[in-house]
């Protein structure tokens, strides 16, 4: 999750204090990792100094941080443009795993093996989004199939690779 | 690394079985916990039914043993594998497979009906699993009145009205869509948990498998308990 454009399209919806923004964040992009309020305060400066958004005065009886913040026409295009451009889809796993299994044939090393420890640890990754899915609410449970389809898919990946290891093998060992 | 052999509730050790020149299960090896919900996973014909047939008396293996509740169930005859099927252990299968000529609450009911239970209890006490298995209204509709996730249902409720102490499941989603094969898995893993009855759950599908405890993998008739045992130990 990219913090700057975040904060940014959460400003869309009202002009906020740096605290809101964060509690937001927090809540439904944070997966239990907060933000810190260093880092919130750090990226709304750049976001200010780069013209996408606008600091209000600070309000009275209180420090720097008590400042309302308020998206800029340029905000709101980059946060539209954001939204309209496709995720990179990510290979990520293949690449590691895959050259994982091919260094692995290359050494006579056991690629099935390597194969049934990250076939189990994504089946047990998937028993705990299937967990939080049962028990948690709407957002965790999108957010949970989104993981579940992904890890699912790497799966697929895998049995076909452990189904074809001998071919790969001749593959990589000629 | 692979369950005691004190805990295991099912077990089959070193199970041989073919179908005339094709092997099916060569050497397979399996201990299911007490209580647990433990899918068996593996490619398309490498034995995963076979295996879960003898588990469950359905079928003997040719060599090997297999043990249920610290008993020998291989060389049981099948007039006693039977009584046992009937009393102890549940069962379903890809499709339903309901008697069609049974309203819904009668195909829940059956397996009290063949227990001995009278007619309006087996009917009332499966009357019960109507509400939570999201089933509500349709009692009397049969077979082919029901959706699929609906027969499926059905057929999970006949599967626990009894109370068994395992239940065997073959691909219970494998005939419906995702959405409607998870509300099943939900059904199914909750009310197991619930009564502390056993799983076998055979499915090729990961999604389905993530409601079980753990997994084992069954190829070319062997059994790969699965490494997560290693990594977790
Ligand atoms: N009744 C049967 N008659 C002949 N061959 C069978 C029979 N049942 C299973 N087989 C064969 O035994 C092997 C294992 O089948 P099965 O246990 O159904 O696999 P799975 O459930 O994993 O798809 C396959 O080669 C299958 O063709
Ligand atoms: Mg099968």
């Amino acid at each position: 999750m990219t913090v700057p454009i975040t904060l940014l399209g959460l400003l869309e919806r009202e002009p906020s204090h740096g605290y809101d923004l964060k509690r937001d964040y927090d809540a439904f992009f944070g997966r239990g990792k907060p933000l810190p309020f260093g880092q919130v305060y750090a990226t709304l400066g750049r976001l200010a100094r780069d013209g996408k958004v606008a600091a209000g005065e600070p309000e009275p009886g209180a420090g720097p941080e008590r400042k309302r913040y308020v998206i800029t026409e340029q905000g709101v295009t980059e946060v539209a443009a954001w939204l309209a451009e496709p995720v990179e889809p990510e290979p990520h796993l293949q690449t590691v795993l895959f050259a994982k299994v091919v260094l692995a044939l290359m050494t006579d090393r056991p690629a099935e093996t390597y194969l049934d420890t990250q076939r189990a640890a994504h089946l047990q990754r998937m028993r705990e989004f299937t967990e939080l899915k049962r028990t948690g609410n709407t957002v965790d449970a999108l957010l949970a199939d989104h993981g579940l389809f992904h890890l699912e898919a790497d799966l697929r990946w895998i049995d076909v690779t452990a189904a074809r290891l001998d071919a790969l093998a001749k593959a990589v060992r000629s | 690394m692979s369950a005691g052999q004190e805990d295991a509730l099912v077990q089959a050790r070193g199970i041989h079985l073919s179908f005339g020149q094709t092997p099916a299960l060569r050497g397979a090896d399996i201990a299911v916990r007490a209580g647990e919900i433990l899918a068996v996973m593996g490619p398309s014909g490498s034995g995963k039914s076979t295996l879960l047939h003898c588990l469950a008396g359905i079928l003997v293996p040719e060599a090997g043993e297999i043990h249920f509740a610290g008993r020998r169930l291989d060389t049981l005859s099948e007039g006693e594998r039977s009584t046992l099927r009937r009393d102890r252990f549940g069962f379903v299968f890809q499709f339903g497979q309901l008697v069609p000529e049974l309203t819904a609450e009668e195909n829940v009911a059956l397996p009290l009906l063949l227990k001995g239970v009278r007619r309006g209890e087996a009917v009332a006490r499966a009357g019960e699993w109507f509400e939570r298995l999201e089933l509500d209204g349709l009692h009397k509709r049969r077979s082919g009145e029901l959706s699929g996730g609906q027969a499926q249902r059905v057929a999970l409720g006949r599967a626990l009205v009894a109370r068994p102490e395992v239940l065997f499941a073959d691909e219970p989603t494998g005939s419906l869509d995702s959405l409607t094969g998870e509300r099943v898995m939900e059904l199914l893993s909750t009310a197991a948990r619930e009564h502390g009855t056993t799983v076998v759950l055979v499915t090729h599908e990961p999604r389905v498998a993530a409601y079980a405890d753990r997994e084992v993998i069954v190829r070319d008739g062997k059994v790969t308990s699965l490494s997560h045992d290693r990594v977790v130990v």
